[in-house]
This record gives structure tokens, sequence and C-alpha cells, in this order.
């Protein structure tokens, strides 16, 4: 269960140097478009969208398959670049890095949630959460303290040295929130994270989004389920590499 | 990701392939302990043949019936034909002509069998002169050598190599007693100090008669006259060359031959039997050398192999630590270090395995191994270089892996 008595910092970004104040805008689409190639045939995954999320927002991204929202989802995390238009990442202008740039952005800006969890098995909980913190070059000890109180965080606090294979699906997936936090990221980017979940640990990852953007995190669900959609305050939805309908969830 | 770190997550990942990392290391680990033990078996081999040619006697000349020249090997028979005489090798000791030759001494050998009480013992029954202690560089461990006059009178004394001694006698202290050789009694006037073998043969198994003892009582017929080889000793080792020239010409002339292309005798210096012998055992050491390298070779292969398996396997982890924000060069570092790690263990056990076997073998086939330190910390470098070398290809494949397709394989 979910740790209620810790309490989770409001803003996460931290104030960066040389770049005035925090952006407004944790992401900004202009006209984004991707068209992959391969030989000579041509799709237009992306057919030119705009789309702005504000800091503190709980967007999900919803669409049948096919839709787009895989591209979306890569565009928005730095895995893949546009092949139009523009993509602002926490107020930084993230078209045009080379792979080393790209990967220091999304260590630095993304905190990433896939469906499979996508832990390390041989890895015990808080080495798993470690690992990005060591690409940006953290001291040790302080990636130890700083692992653990994410663990603490999404209620694993007591989980500490369980390796994967140790943990059920829901305690898994609550391990790579916790790695997803740990940099305090400009987005957390979840990626159907249910999707291999059963209905009570969706519920307990769920409600631990909630309580994340309760706590001032910007989050944003990459779903196909409109059951998991509903639970983030506004969806976007995709069809056909286009923004279908954009609309503030009242639930 | 700074490099213990590194070394930390390289270090688990071959822990976690366990017995897939043991074989690779394998791999490695003989290839080395090959190279170490060739390498040393090689220079063992040489520096026994060299001393034990030194141990003929110092400043030697070895004059053998039969003839062979520098290149096309030997002519005629060697060792068969019976052109050196007793006569032959006195005008080499006595005459004018030959100031750089200090002595000289005939060995007349054949194979006869010895009897004391109920013991029989077959060796190498060799007449020579009283000059050949000196000549071979040999000495006595107990008793007397014979003498000028023992040699004239043709007497039937005998001095026994050390080894000759036990096998007939069970003791060294024999001198006094009596053996039979060719139905014929001889009594043991000495016994000579041990000095170990050669590889043709064993210095210290001989039973020593006078030359003309062996020629009349126990050889006999036409070819009593004959001598097996007569060793010129030549007053310096400067003067070897010169004592070569007054030995070569004198024999030529006693022969009666006017082209040396036809001598009907070879002589031959130490030297160059030590250096011949060495540059074949260097030859034979280069040859298997390069069979144990080509055994590492098949280990580095074998690295690679597991490397690509390895990038293959990870390449979930692989887009995982793509995404969490490792730059490519930390990726190649991560799977160069493994190589490296495989091949420095391999290194480091081959070198552990090589030594000790080096130190073992020895005792068991009598050939000393020469273990320098210096080649076992290079062939860890080697090992090493192997590791990292053969880690490259698959280093780079996995650093060039886009975070999208590694993530999304199952």
């Amino acid at each position: 269960m979910v740790n209620n008595t810790i309490e989770i910092s409001g803003e996460p970004r931290r104030a960066r140097s040389g770049r005035g104040p925090e952006p407004r805008h944790a992401i900004e689409l202009i006209g984004a478009g991707k068209t992959y190639r391969s030989g000579s045939i041509e799709f237009e995954a992306l057919k030119g969208i705009d789309l702005t999320i504000d800091v503190g927002e709980y967007v999900a991204v919803m669409g049948p398959s096919g839709s787009g929202k895989s591209t979306i989802m890569n565009i928005l995390g730095c895995l893949d670049t546009l092949t139009k238009g523009e993509y602002h990442l926490g107020g930084d202008d993230v078209d045009d890095l080379d792979e080393i740039e790209l990967a220091a952005i999304r260590n630095e800006q993304i905190g990433f949630v896939f469906q499979g969890f996508n832990l390390m098995p041989a890895l015990s909980a808080w080495r798993n959460v470690e690992v990005g913190m060591m690409y940006a070059r953290v001291p040790k000890e302080e990636r130890k303290v700083r692992a653990q109180r994410a663990l603490e965080r999404v209620g694993l606090g007591n989980r500490l040295e369980n390796r994967p294979g140790e943990l059920s699906g829901g305690q898994q997936q609550r391990v790579a929130v916790a790695r997803a936090l740990v940099g305090e990221p400009t987005i957390i980017l979840a990626d159907e994270p249910t999707g291999n979940l059963d209905s009570v640990s969706t519920a307990d990852v769920l409600s631990l989004f909630d309580e994340l953007h309760e706590a001032g995190r910007t989050i944003v669900l990459i779903t196909h389920e409109l059951e998991v959609a509903q639970r983030a305050r506004r969806i976007v939805w995709v069809r056909d590499g286009e923004i279908l309908r954009d609309e503030v969830n009242a639930a | 990701m700074n490099w213990p770190e590194t070394f930390g997550i390289s270090w688990s990942a071959i822990r976690s392939h366990g017995l897939r990392s043991v074989l690779t290391v394998l791999g490695i680990l003989i290839g080395i302990a090959a190279v170490i033990l060739t390498v040393g078996l090689g220079l063992g081999t040489q520096k026994d043949v060299s001393a034990q040619i030194s141990s003929l006697g110092s400043n030697l000349l070895i004059v053998s019936p039969g003839s062979a020249t520098s290149t096309t090997g030997i002519r005629g028979g060697f060792g068969t034909s019976s052109t050196l005489t007793l006569a032959d090798a006195e005008a080499l000791a006595t005459s004018v002509s030959t100031p750089d030759i200090k002595g000289v001494a005939a060995e007349k050998t054949s194979q006869l069998a010895l009897t004391a009480g109920t013991a029989n013992w077959t060796t190498s029954v060799t007449g020579v002169t009283p000059s050949w202690l000196s000549v071979r560089a040999r000495t006595l461990s107990s008793g007397a050598f014979i003498t000028n006059a023992e040699n004239t009178n043709s007497s039937a004394v005998v001095v026994l190599g050390s080894q000759t001694a036990t096998e007939l006698f069970g003791s060294q202290n024999v001198v006094g007693q009596t053996v039979t050789i060719n139905s014929k009694t001889f009594t043991v006037i000495g016994v000579l100090a041990s000095v170990g073998s050669t590889t043709t043969s064993n210095l210290d198994d001989v039973a020593i008669v006078p030359m003309s003892t062996e020629a009349n009582e126990l050889v006999g017929g036409t070819s009593s006259a004959t001598v097996s080889t007569v060793y010129i000793e030549a007053k310096s080792a400067a003067q070897l060359s010169a004592a070569y020239q007054e030995a070569d010409t004198m024999l030529l002339n006693l022969h009666g031959i006017t082209s040396a292309a036809s001598a009907d005798f070879t002589i031959s210096s130490q030297d160059a039997l030590v250096s011949t012998a060495t540059s074949v055992y260097r030859t034979l050491t280069v040859l298997l050398t390069g069979i144990a390298g080509l055994s590492l070779l098949v280990g580095g292969i074998g690295v690679m192999n597991i490397m690509l398996v390895s990038v293959t396997e990870r390449t979930k982890e692989i887009g995982l630590r793509k995404a969490l924000g490792a730059p490519p060069w930390a990726i190649r570092r991560q799977f160069l270090v493994e190589a490296a790690i495989l091949g420095l263990s391999g290194g480091l056990l081959g070198a552990v395995l090589g030594v000790a076997a080096a130190l073992v073998l020895p005792g068991v086939i009598g050939s000393s191994v020469v273990v320098s330190p210096g080649a076992v910390f290079l062939s860890i470098g080697v090992a090493i270089a192997i590791g990292v070398t053969f880690g490259v290809y698959p280093a780079t494949r996995a650093a060039a892996l886009a975070p999208i397709d590694a993530l999304r394989t199952e």
C-alpha cells in the first residue's frame, strides 16, 4: 500500500541557472510531424500536431493501437526525433540534439514508466532505482539515500533489497515509478503502465499516480484503456496521427 | 558512471552468466597457459642442451669418421665407416704441426655385457688413452685412472661410470672388485664422478678400458685399429679455430685426400653443436608457440562470440539504460570492460596454471622449463588486449542500438 505519511515535494524541478524563471509549459509540441520511411514506403505517423502540457498537469494520451500514441510517447520521451515541427521540453528545444545530448535530456527531464516494468532482474530494488542517477554522476551515498526515499515514497521502504523476481507485478511497477521519480524529472512519462497488471495492482499504481499529481508532478499517461485514461485530469484523444479531442476530464 | 561503477556492473553481468563466463575464460586460460608453457619448455630445453654439450669438456673439437658438409648434412657412412684410426689420434697429439692442440683423446666404443657375480649390465665399453680424463674434463670419485703402462700392456683393468658401478655392485666402493667382459676378467681400478646425462648418451653409464685392451681383447679383427671418435682439446678458446685448421690439414694429409670436399671425417666444435641444437629447439619453440598462439586466437573469438550473445541477450537492458540516460560511450565502455575482465581472468588463471605446470613438469618429463616474469606479465597483457580487441565490435554494436528498438524487444 502507498505510504501516505511521506511528504512528497511540491515543485519537482530544481531552479536551473541561466535559463530565467521556471517554464510554465512542461511540454510544447508545435506542428509536430513524424514520417517513417522504409525503403520507398512512407508512413506519416504524426500529422503535425500541436500539444501543450503545463507543469503539474496530469494528462492521458488516449487512442487505439496504430493511432500514433506510441510515436507521441517516443517523441515526448526523446527516444525519437521529429521530422517536422518543434518540441520544447521544460523550456529546452530538444530538436537537432545529438545522441549524447538526448541521453542527457532523458536522464534529467524524463522519468519513464513502461508497460513491462523493465527492471533489471539481477539488481535489488534500490539498485534499480539508482541506475539513472549513476549516469547523472550523483555521488554514491546520495544515490542510495535518494533511492531509499523514492522507494519509501511509493510504499516499498521495506523492500529495498528485494530483487524484481521477489516482488509482485504491482510492486515491480512501483519500483519503476520510484525510478522515474528519483531524478526529479520535468515529466513522468508512463507508457501503458497498467497493461501487465491485474485490477488490484492497477488500482494501486493509479492511486500512486493520483498522489504524485496531488504533490505537483507532471504526468503524461499513454494508454488505450478508457478506465485508466479517466483517472487523468485531461484526456487527449489521438487517432490516425492527429489529435481528435483534447478535453478536461470532469471526473 | 565512473570506472568502479562500470566495473561493478560488468562484474555482476559476468557473474549472472556463471557457466558461460567460465567457459569463455577457459578458452583464454588454456591459450595463455599453453604459450607460457611452450615458451618455457623451449627455453628450458635450449638451456639443457647447451649445458649438456658444454659438459663434454671445454674448448673441444670432435672428430668423427664419415663426412658431413655444412649445408647438405651427412654424407657417407657416418658412424659406420672406420676411417679414423688410433694412428690419426697419436699423430694429432704428438705432431709439431699442431701447436694449438693441448690434448687428444680417442674413443673406441662397443656395447658389451658386464657381469659381476650375478649382476648383469650392458653398457658402452669404451677404450681410451690416458689423456681422455683431462680432455673430457672428467674426474674420479675413487681409485685411479688408466696409466700409460696399462694401455701399453693391454691390461685387464676397467674404470666404471658411477651408475654402472651402482648397477653392478649396488655401491660405489668397488675398487679392487672384478667384472667379467666377454668372458675376460677385469679389475675395477676407479670410479668416475657423476656428471649426468646428455640427450644422446648417459655419461655416468660407461665402462672405460685401455684403448689397446679394447682393440685387442674385446673387439679384435679388422676394426681393431679404428676408433669411434677423437676428441681434441685446444689450448684455449681463442685457439680453437687454429686447432681446427691444424687437425683438418693433418688428417687430410694422413688420409691422402687432396680436396677438403671429399674428406672422410668430420670435425665439429662444441660451439657448432650448441648453436645447431639451439637453433633446432628455437625453431621448435617458435612453432609450438605459434600453435599455442592460435589457441589464444580461438579463445579471443570465444570472447567475441560470448560478448555478441551477451549484447543480443541484453538488448532490452541496453535500451532501458539508454532511456534512463546512458550515453553511447557508457554502454560501449560497459561491454568493453566486461570483455576485458574475461580476458584478464583468463590471463591471470592461465598464468597461474602455466607457472604451476612449469613447476611440476620438470619432475615429470625431466626437462627444465624456464618461465620469466616478463613472459608471464606479457601474456596477461596479451590476454587483456585480446579481450578488449574482440570486445570492440560487440560493444560498438551495443552502443549503436536505438533505444526504442532495444526497448521494444521482448
